[in-house]
């Protein structure tokens, strides 16, 4: 059996059926909608961060371009929303172009520029004299379109797709090309890979997934404000989990989101400060005793983890 | 009305060096991130308040105090973290994410002692600490603004101005002319030479990583002056800051966060005075990222840079 069907029976089918079946058994739906983001947008830092090395610490940017790009598309054309959607979609891709000359800093300096292009996005989006246009910072209200099992399905579909699209990296030679890229861009491009496209084609399809993700979310909740879809702990949380799993790997974010948020939602939301104790204390542990992630150990006991 | 813009965008800027100095050592000389600076001035910040509210401790006081303390916290927890991460694949990633770790316990404490509500000292403690400290070299003054060039400002934007100015001299100083600034600067400009020289690259590293916070605590005890309330969760936009001061001018060169923090802050000033006040938030960021794509290597920066 080729590996790719083989990782999309073992683990795409699994989380997505999971997924598909729980809100039948489980009352808190919008916690499985979130576990459904979370998991999509640490596969995306996956791509971006896993594969290529770059740091996406402005994540959250494209992922509030979706929401902002679906929400602007509903209010003012009044469209499906699935028109919208897409909408959503092309506004992370877009403002992923507009960054493409972020990729000629690096290192820190591009994660830096990158944080700041999110916060700046913000900035503007919540600026009052733009009240007419984005509703300025007393936030957006979609009760038009709101159909929550309806979002729900559309979310899974996304995590589907982008399961698959990590599956597919994970075992092509466009994946090859760039781990090769993150480990030697030099000997990489010796060898006969186009840098600069890979590197461009991985951070639009990051762009993309984390847009699609914000235009579903915008949906499902329907009302709100410009901090919730450019919170910079969406950013910090997808990175933690995608690295708390194990980067560049398939399983390593999915484990990530499913241990790390499912202790969020046990004691982050009675007591937000003691969660953030040992939040900080579990990512200082993670770098510097486990930077490569669960998978790793894992590896280390003998057992293979795609 | 150009004076006064000029005058307290300098005041400002030379603040804001201040509030970037240290953030620019600790990268010039470990490569890494210290994401918990703005952390760093919060805790001064407390620092001050408390021993303010509760001793009655002049602020001009507390600098001296505030400083020996934060680099003797400095050193083990340099020995604590840094070793460990560069050894890492990508240390310069890696710093970004342990730091951030670092950030939220400072927060996560600082909240679960203090709660969540906004402090502040009044701005009258930093004048009659003033009047204390002319007193004490026998000149007379009374608390009351300062007139620069027929302007009138607050004694607390001249302190704090001058307290970056006197910081950044002092940084200087430092690297110019003490020993341990001359091997400072070796490590800066190549930790491998550095280490082949015979250098004790750990301990050169681990004093800078203590000046560098114990400057960030000084930055914060005059942020209840400068930044008017106190937060345990202020880091954040103090970290912004101080990025977008260091990256304009240049990483390594204090001379450089001059010109970055006066840039940034007579800006800000300008912004503020206009009628397009309300993007005046906007302004570091897009400060940091046009600067970053059209000098990389920051306004003062050699054109040399790693690949």
């Amino acid at each position: 059996m080729p590996r790719l069907v083989r990782h999309t029976l073992l683990i795409l089918v699994p989380v997505v059926a999971a997924l598909g079946v729980a809100p039948f058994v489980y009352g808190n739906h919008l916690l499985l909608f979130n576990f459904i983001v979370f998991m999509a947008l640490a596969q995306g830092v996956n791509i971006i961060y896993g594969l290529t090395g770059y740091l996406p610490f402005g994540y959250v940017g494209f992922f509030g371009a979706g929401a902002y790009g679906f929400s602007l598309v509903v209010m003012h054309l009044h469209t499906s929303p699935f028109a919208a959607l897409l909408a959503g979609g092309l506004a992370a891709v877009l403002l992923g172009l507009l960054l493409t000359p972020l990729f000629r800093l690096s290192g820190a300096y591009f994660s830096i520029a990158n944080l700041a292009a999110a916060l700046a996005l913000l900035q503007i989006v919540s600026n009052p004299t733009l009240e007419g246009i984005t509703k300025g910072p007393y936030g957006v209200s979609l009760s038009g379109v709101f159909n929550p099992t309806l979002a729900y399905n559309t979310a899974l579909a996304i995590l589907a797709a982008t399961l698959f699209l990590v599956i597919y990296l994970r075992n092509s030679r466009f994946g090859m090309a760039l781990q090769a890229i993150r480990e030697d861009a030099i000997s990489a491009a010796m060898a006969g890979i186009d840098v600069v496209r890979a590197r461009v084609i991985a951070w639009l399809l990051a762009a993309l997934i984390a847009g699609l993700t914000g235009a579903v979310f915008a949906w499902y909740i329907s009302v709100f404000y410009p901090e919730t879809v450019f919170s910079g702990e969406v950013s910090i949380f997808a990175i933690v989990f995608a690295l708390f799993g194990g980067t560049a790997t398939i399983l390593g974010p999915v484990l990530g989101v499913l241990i790390l948020y499912g202790v969020y939602n046990a004691i982050g939301i009675s007591t937000p400060q003691y969660f953030q104790l040992i939040y900080g204390l579990l990512i200082m542990g993670l770098v510097l005793f486990l930077p490569n992630g669960l998978v790793s150990l894992l590896r280390r006991w003998g057992i293979d983890v795609p | 009305m150009l004076t006064y813009t000029l005058v307290a965008g300098l005041l400002f800027g030379l603040y804001f060096s201040l509030v970037g100095l240290g953030l620019n050592l600790v990268f010039g000389v470990m490569r890494i991130v210290n994401l918990a600076h703005g952390d760093f001035l919060m805790l001064g910040a407390f620092l001050a308040f408390w021993l303010f509210k509760l001793l009655a401790f002049n602020p001009l006081v507390t600098i001296p105090v505030a400083f020996a303390l934060f680099l003797l916290l400095g050193l083990p927890l340099y020995y604590l973290l840094v070793p460990r991460l560069l050894s890492a694949r990508d240390p310069e990633m890696l710093s970004i994410i342990l730091f951030f770790g670092v950030s939220q316990v400072i927060e996560a404490v600082t909240t679960i002692a203090f709660g969540t509500s906004e402090r502040s000292i009044p701005g009258m403690a930093l004048g009659n600490a003033v009047k204390w400290a002319a007193s004490v070299i026998g000149v007379g003054y009374e608390p009351g603004p300062v007139a620069i060039l027929g302007q009138s400002f607050p004694i607390s934007w001249v302190m704090s101005g001058l307290a970056g100015a006197l910081a950044v001299l002092g940084i200087y100083l430092y690297l110019y002319c003490t020993r341990l600034g001359y091997l400072t600067r070796a490590v800066m400009v190549s930790r491998e030479e550095a280490i082949s020289t015979g250098i004790d690259v750990h301990r050169v590293s681990a004093i800078a990583f203590g000046i560098g916070i114990a400057l960030a605590a000084i930055a914060g005890i005059f942020a209840p002056f400068m930044l008017n309330i106190i937060t345990p969760a202020m880091g954040v936009d103090a970290t912004i800051t101080s990025f977008a001061v260091i990256v304009i001018g240049s990483l390594g060169n204090p001379l450089g966060t001059v010109l970055g923090g006066v840039i940034y802050g007579v800006s800000l000033i300008f912004l503020q005075q206009s009628s397009y006040s309300s993007w005046a938030n906007t302004l570091p960021y897009l400060l940091l990222i046009g600067v970053l794509l059209a000098r990389p290597s920051g306004l003062l920066g050699r054109q040399t840079r790693r690949a």
